[in-house]
């Protein structure tokens, strides 16, 4: 073996190359490309407003200026608050995506990496698992928070657990939409402003901040059917902040488990392929 | 270590060209890009693409790098076809694209360590081959900085290293100089002819007519996506008009007495007074040797004498009818991504100083 490998011809590098390495395996390049956006935290710690700073104003603001004059089946309105803020936290996961992947296929790197012996998914994968790390990061830190001003959970630890699951699972759904935007729109302030004008307005149009009850009958709807909805109340019936739905409510709080994770597998069901397509058609030419 | 000799014996056994185009056509709606360039590169050697912006080169190498298909022809690199075994391809090559393609928000040792993870290689490797790299470039200081802090000359050295990270035996690079001062520019020549010495073949596109002569094996001129010349740059420059004996008389006295010595052996003597300067048609080499053996044995004292070449801007002027700079120095931005850039917002790259190719001197080859 040795002496056929000596017999390079001069013009040959003697330095390994590409060849000679096997193509790093999925994981390896899906912990790379999480590994990258990582150290992009570390170099912008400033990124991570939209899961700290921003949702604990939110939780302050809502707790003490409305927070008198809101309504709610708990016994106090910074318990009940804090559910929904998680998962509107949880919802502009999307927006982190969209964000970042949009950033990333403006620039040169995105060539680079097409160029390389990986997969084009590895980038998404990785980019999808960073995201949840990165609103997992909001979430304890809304969870410290929470303690901090009077939020506990009453349940024990299985739902405790299973509410965090739905969480995690509702974000991955959001994920989706966040590839589908990143991928579609053509600067990352389109994508902002197309972010903010949907998602923003969707997470307050259910009951994440105020009770359904006080809303026209119309939108009271709306706002029962949204998926956020569903999460919220599951996130506050696991956690021991509110009773059960009373059984005139609408049908998805009475199941809210099972809806939310309905609307997390039907939002993956249909927006995944548009995603994908748009993000191979995207890095196609 | 996972070095799989079975791959190096087939790196190592293959001797065709490294590089090879054949009838490559790219078309985007109504515009076509690129039509029917074909051309060939040994291993080792170095092709110049050259040509104004928007003349196709870019897409000419996305098509050969695998990013993007042609709409016919076909391209291999390193024996490999790029719609067929895109795999193989990805593993055989290198690329620096137009835009900047490293993480500006990593440090220069960190991009590295991307690229060296994402080719597969050990993570000792990646080290020990970062250090080289960072040292070769001159980044050894800068590899701890975030590359945002990076100079655009800096930037581009970082660049070109991480494209060497697993020593791909082709490189292509996309105007590997622009937007760099002249300093930076000739230091990273330098480095490219370090590269071709140790066996890589390279691609370059170019709009600069100075680097394709400086480093260049062959030139293929390629102006609204077809090939209209080719060869080596002294061929290119053969083709379009005549070399020139250029002389400089040291004493004005003597001006007169060189035009009629000049004339008694060449015709079509041109005397510039005030420059002391005599120009004339000359078929080569030898015709200089000749003139310099006459006024050796004469009394008149020169400063300089020399045979001048028509130069590579010059040769674009002829096969084209218009100068090579012209577009670039319009500076439009938009006019970056060779006809794609309806396509994409990119970065806009630099369009800064176009025009130091100070195309003067050709006769130092």
């Amino acid at each position: 073996m040795t002496d056929r490998t000596l017999t390079t011809t001069a013009r040959v590098s003697t330095r390994p190359g590409p060849h000679d390495y096997e193509p790093p395996g999925r994981p390896r390049q899906i912990a790379t490309m999480v590994w990258r956006n990582l150290k992009h935290i570390k170099r912008q710690p400033e990124m991570l407003t939209d899961v700290t700073i921003q949702p604990v104003m939110f939780v302050l603001l809502f707790a003490f200026v409305f927070g008198g004059s809101i309504r709610t089946d708990s016994g106090s309105y910074r318990e009940w608050l804090l559910p929904g803020i998680m998962a509107q936290t949880m919802a502009f996961s999307s927006f982190i995506v969209a964000i970042g992947l949009n950033m990333d296929l403006g620039k040169g790197i995105i060539d680079r990496f097409r160029s390389l012996p990986i997969a084009r998914s590895s980038v998404l994968v990785g980019r999808s698992i960073y995201s949840l790390i990165h609103s997992s990061i909001g979430i304890f830190v809304m969870s410290v928070t929470g303690l901090a001003i009077g939020w506990r959970i009453r349940g024990g630890v299985g739902p405790a657990l299973l509410a965090f699951g739905l969480l995690l699972l509702f974000g991955f759904a959001m994920i989706w939409i966040g590839v589908l935007v990143g991928s579609s729109m053509r600067s990352p302030e389109a994508v902002n402003g197309l972010m903010f004008t949907t998602i923003f307005p969707v997470t307050f149009l259910a009951n994440t901040f105020a009770p359904t009850e006080g809303m026209v009958s119309w939108l009271r709807t709306v706002a029962e059917w949204n998926p956020i909805s569903s999460l919220v109340q599951a996130m506050r019936e696991l956690w021991g902040n509110v009773p059960p739905a009373p059984a005139d409510a609408a049908l998805p709080l009475q199941h809210p488990v099972l809806t939310t994770l309905i609307w997390s597998v039907l939002i993956t069901a249909v927006v995944a392929p548009l995603a994908v397509r748009a993000f191979v058609r995207r890095t196609t030419d | 270590m996972t070095i799989t000799t079975d791959a190096r014996v087939v790196r190592d056994r293959f001797t065709g060209p490294a590089i090879e185009a054949e009838h490559l056509v790219k078309r985007f709606g109504d515009t076509t890009a690129v039509d029917d360039v074909s051309f060939s590169v040994p291993q080792g050697t170095v092709l110049g693409l050259l040509g104004p912006n928007g003349a196709g080169k870019t897409t000419t190498v996305r098509m050969m790098t695998t990013l993007s298909r042609p709409t016919s022809g076909s391209a291999r690199v390193a024996g490999h076809d790029v719609a067929r075994e895109p795999e193989l391809v990805r593993r055989s090559m290198g690329l620096t694209g137009q835009a900047a393609t490293v993480d500006e928000l990593l440090t220069g040792r960190e991009n590295l360590r991307l690229m060296g993870s994402l080719y597969g290689l050990p993570k000792g490797e990646v080290r020990r081959l970062s250090d080289e790299l960072l040292e070769r470039f001159s980044l050894t200081d800068a590899g701890h900085k975030v590359v945002k802090d990076y100079s655009g000359g800096m930037r581009r050295r970082l660049d070109l290293a991480v494209s060497l990270i697993a020593t791909p035996p082709v490189l292509f690079l996309d105007e590997p100089t622009t937007g760099l001062d002249p300093r930076s520019r000739v230091e990273l020549w330098d480095v490219l002819r370090g590269l071709v010495r140790d066996g890589t073949t390279l691609l370059l596109t170019t709009q600069y007519l100075e680097e394709a002569d400086q480093l260049a094996d062959r030139i293929v001129v390629i102006d609204h996506g077809r090939i209209i010349a080719e060869g080596t740059p002294l061929e290119l420059k053969d083709q379009s008009g005549q070399a020139a004996i250029v002389l400089t008389v040291s004493h004005a006295d003597q001006v007169e007495a060189a035009r009629a010595l000049l004339s008694a052996h060449v015709e079509g003597v041109h005397v510039d007074v005030a420059a002391r300067r005599l120009t004339a048609p000359a078929e080569g080499l030898h015709d200089m040797t000749r003139v310099a053996a006459v006024f050796e044995r004469s009394e008149i004292v020169l400063d300089d004498l020399g045979l001048q070449r028509p130069s590579l801007d010059d040769v674009f002027l002829s096969l084209t009818g218009h100068r090579a700079e012209s577009d670039t120095a319009s500076g439009d931005p938009g006019d970056t991504g060779d006809t794609r850039d309806t396509r994409d917002t990119r970065d806009t790259r630099d369009t800064r100083d176009p025009a130091d190719t100070s195309s003067t001197a050709e006769e130092s080859r």
